[in-house]
């Protein structure tokens, strides 16, 4: 057992931090004025962690909630960036139908992937996903027709969003900001459905599966069908949050489906605390300013990720958000002592 | 077609088959006995590529240098092995399996920066042992005989291998640990040794096979990540943890590589894929593995 398991199992259903303040609005108010008294760095680092925050959110329902340990998640994210981006440039297909299809179309690869994946247990299961990124990224790399190859898809359009120079306050917006509001609207949607996902009883189902699968088998569950029921919503909202990479970052290029990003977001999940809902996007947001304030003083990005895991791993397999947690019960318990 | 083609193909085939069963033959024997699929895998048949470089470069970079420097890379990669297992490792077997793939992830990420940091990004080349510079014609094709090397090493690697597990002491221990380690340990046998054994011969296959493959292939920094994944396709079409399972893979996975080329010009990583796809159905364990 040990004190981690003790971490992922006891931390899913207790109010851990106070909850008399609403945080998630808290944190959403104060993210939304972002463009007004930030600068346009701080809009730029604020959309890269919201974006984060939701992949990773997106990988924690099959990592933290099933028990299935993804190691190629990011060929979801970049599933769902490539549709996005193929329909807006090539096609020109509007955004409000190229970001759902973007999540539809990733849906039905992590279906069509998930189908296999799901059919090896553990350890099988991490090396198949691996597989799978890698699959992903060599043909992004090689399909030069559609994706454009090891040159990408550079200049993505921008959605339209001249409708919120009629919105009063928004009027003097660039459209960087309009696309970084619009992003947090919809990344806030994502989240709140990924939370009654989780808190739902298909989400206790999933809970029981990364318990003890057996037992979830003996009791009637068709194990197989949850993880990949698990799989696909995990796949959507990757892609979901790879569409607006895409658009974010002005192009789709194969990197972003290459392992290290697996790396990262997996890190990320790790970091914040895979035992609770709300730790990935705390690691992302640690993860991508620590991101910022590094690679001014070193290339050796891997290598400061592959610290944070091992020292993650051997001193504080909780994250930020399972230490604040142990430390709010110990100080509330001396109080109360 | 021409039969001199179609040989030229399997034998090419055959080649990177015989290079992914060294490689994935430590994966799998590591898998065997302690259930734990080592990411760094890769990662030490990088660095044992990279050292042999280095030794070649120290001792005498025509080439004559290549055997003691390819035996040096092994070695040293076994130690590193040896160093990984003890001091990190160790502490990891109580955890769950999680810990155990992450911390072995953690190294690759680790090793493959610090394989950067040391040798830079440049792709570095190790001339063939003069010994086997030449080639001989077979079937009206040109076969180098490094390649023909290569080719009788793996099953030379399988059948010690085979000899190893099933006709020594050692051997019977080792599958013991297969079946049941807990029993094993229970019996009297030393089997925080004997994992300490397997990881660091693990390693060196992966260090000799990086070190092997340094005359055919340019060194450069990703190629740990690349090996890995096809390791990882070899295993799971052949089935973990066993040895003729992971030869057979890995004959199938070069041979189906090697002739996709010409189904799918470009897009040869598909027919494995497919043939991976096939397999899971049918046997979601592997061609020679056992359920789970």
């Amino acid at each position: 057992m040990g004190p981690v398991r003790a971490a992922i199992v006891t931390a899913s259903d207790r109010a851990a931090l106070p909850r008399r303040l609403p945080w998630t609005l808290i944190v959403f108010l104060i993210l939304a004025t972002v463009p007004w008294l930030g600068s346009r760095y701080n809009v730029f680092l604020a959309e890269q962690i919201i974006i984060d925050a939701l992949f990773a959110v997106s990988l924690n329902l099959l990592l933290g909630t099933t028990g299935l340990v993804s190691f190629g998640h990011v060929a979801y994210f970049g599933v769902g960036a490539y549709v996005c981006g193929i329909l807006m440039k090539t096609y020109g297909v509007p955004f409000t139908l190229a970001f759902p299809a973007a999540g539809l179309g990733t849906a039905a690869f992590a279906l069509i992937s998930g189908y296999f994946c799901v059919r090896l247990i553990k350890l099988y299961f991490a090396m198949l996903t691996l597989a799978f990124s890698q699959i992903v990224w060599a043909i992004c790399y090689k399909w030069n027709d559609v994706t454009g190859g090891d040159q990408g898809l550079p200049e993505i359009p921008y959605p339209h969003l001249d409708w919120m120079s009629a919105v009063p306050g928004l009027t003097d917006l660039s459209i960087g900001d309009r696309f970084y509001l619009l992003s947090l609207v919809l990344i806030a949607v994502s989240l709140a459905v990924l939370h009654r996902i989780v808190r739902s009883p298909f989400g206790r189902v999933l809970t029981a599966i990364r318990d003890n699968p057996e037992r979830a088998g003996f009791i009637g569950v068709n194990v197989r069908a949850y993880q990949l029921a698990a799989f696909v919503v995990a796949g959507a909202f990757a892609g979901l949050a790879g569409a607006l990479y895409g658009i974010f970052s002005r192009g789709v290029f194969a990197d972003y489906v290459f392992w290290s990003k697996s790396a990262e977001v997996m890190i990320m999940t790790i970091l914040g605390g895979m035992g609770y809902f709300w730790g990935p996007p705390v690691g992302a947001a640690a993860l991508v300013w620590l991101n910022q304030e590094i690679t001014d003083y070193t290339e050796y990005w891997s290598f400061v990720l592959g610290a944070i895991l091992l020292l993650l791993l051997f001193a504080f397999p909780g994250g930020i958000v399972g230490g604040i947690d142990t430390l709010w019960t110990r100080l509330r318990n001396t109080r109360r002592a | 077609m021409a039969p001199s083609f179609l040989f030229s193909q399997f034998m090419g085939g055959l080649t990177t088959a015989m290079f992914l069963f060294l490689i994935a033959s430590g994966l799998s024997l590591v898998f065997g006995v302690m259930r734990v699929i080592n990411f760094a895998h890769g990662s030490f048949y990088m660095i044992g590529a990279y050292l042999a470089w280095q030794m070649v470069e120290w001792l005498h970079p025509s080439g004559e240098a290549f055997w003691p420097a390819a035996l040096f890379a092994a070695l040293g990669v076994g130690a590193l092995g040896a160093v990984v297992e003890r001091l990190f490792f160790r502490s990891l077997y109580g955890r769950e399996e999680l810990y155990q793939l992450l911390f072995t992830y953690g190294l690759v990420l680790i090793l493959g920066d610090a394989a950067k940091f040391i040798w830079g990004t440049g792709q570095l080349s190790v001339s063939t042992p003069p010994v086997l510079a030449g080639s001989v014609q077979i079937f009206g094709t040109t076969q180098p005989l490094y390649t023909l090397f290569i080719v009788a090493i793996g099953p030379a690697i399988a059948f010690g291998g085979w000899l190893a597990l099933n006709r020594t002491g050692v051997g019977r221990m080792v599958r013991a640990a297969q079946m049941d380690r807990e029993m094993l340990g229970a019996l009297g046998a030393n089997v925080g040794t004997l994992y300490t054994g397997m990881f660091v011969v693990s390693a060196f296959l992966a260090g000799l096979s990086g070190a092997l493959v340094t005359p055919v292939q340019g060194i450069v920094p990703g190629m740990d990540v690349l090996i890995i994944v096809q390791a990882f396709i070899v295993v799971v079409i052949g089935g973990m943890g066993s040895l003729w399972g992971t030869f057979w893979g890995s004959v199938i996975y070069g041979e189906v590589l090697s002739f996709g080329i010409l189904i799918f010009p470009g897009f040869s990583l598909f027919s494995v894929f497919a043939l991976m796809a096939v397999i899971l159905i049918i046997r979601p364990w592997g061609l020679f593995g056992r359920p789970l």
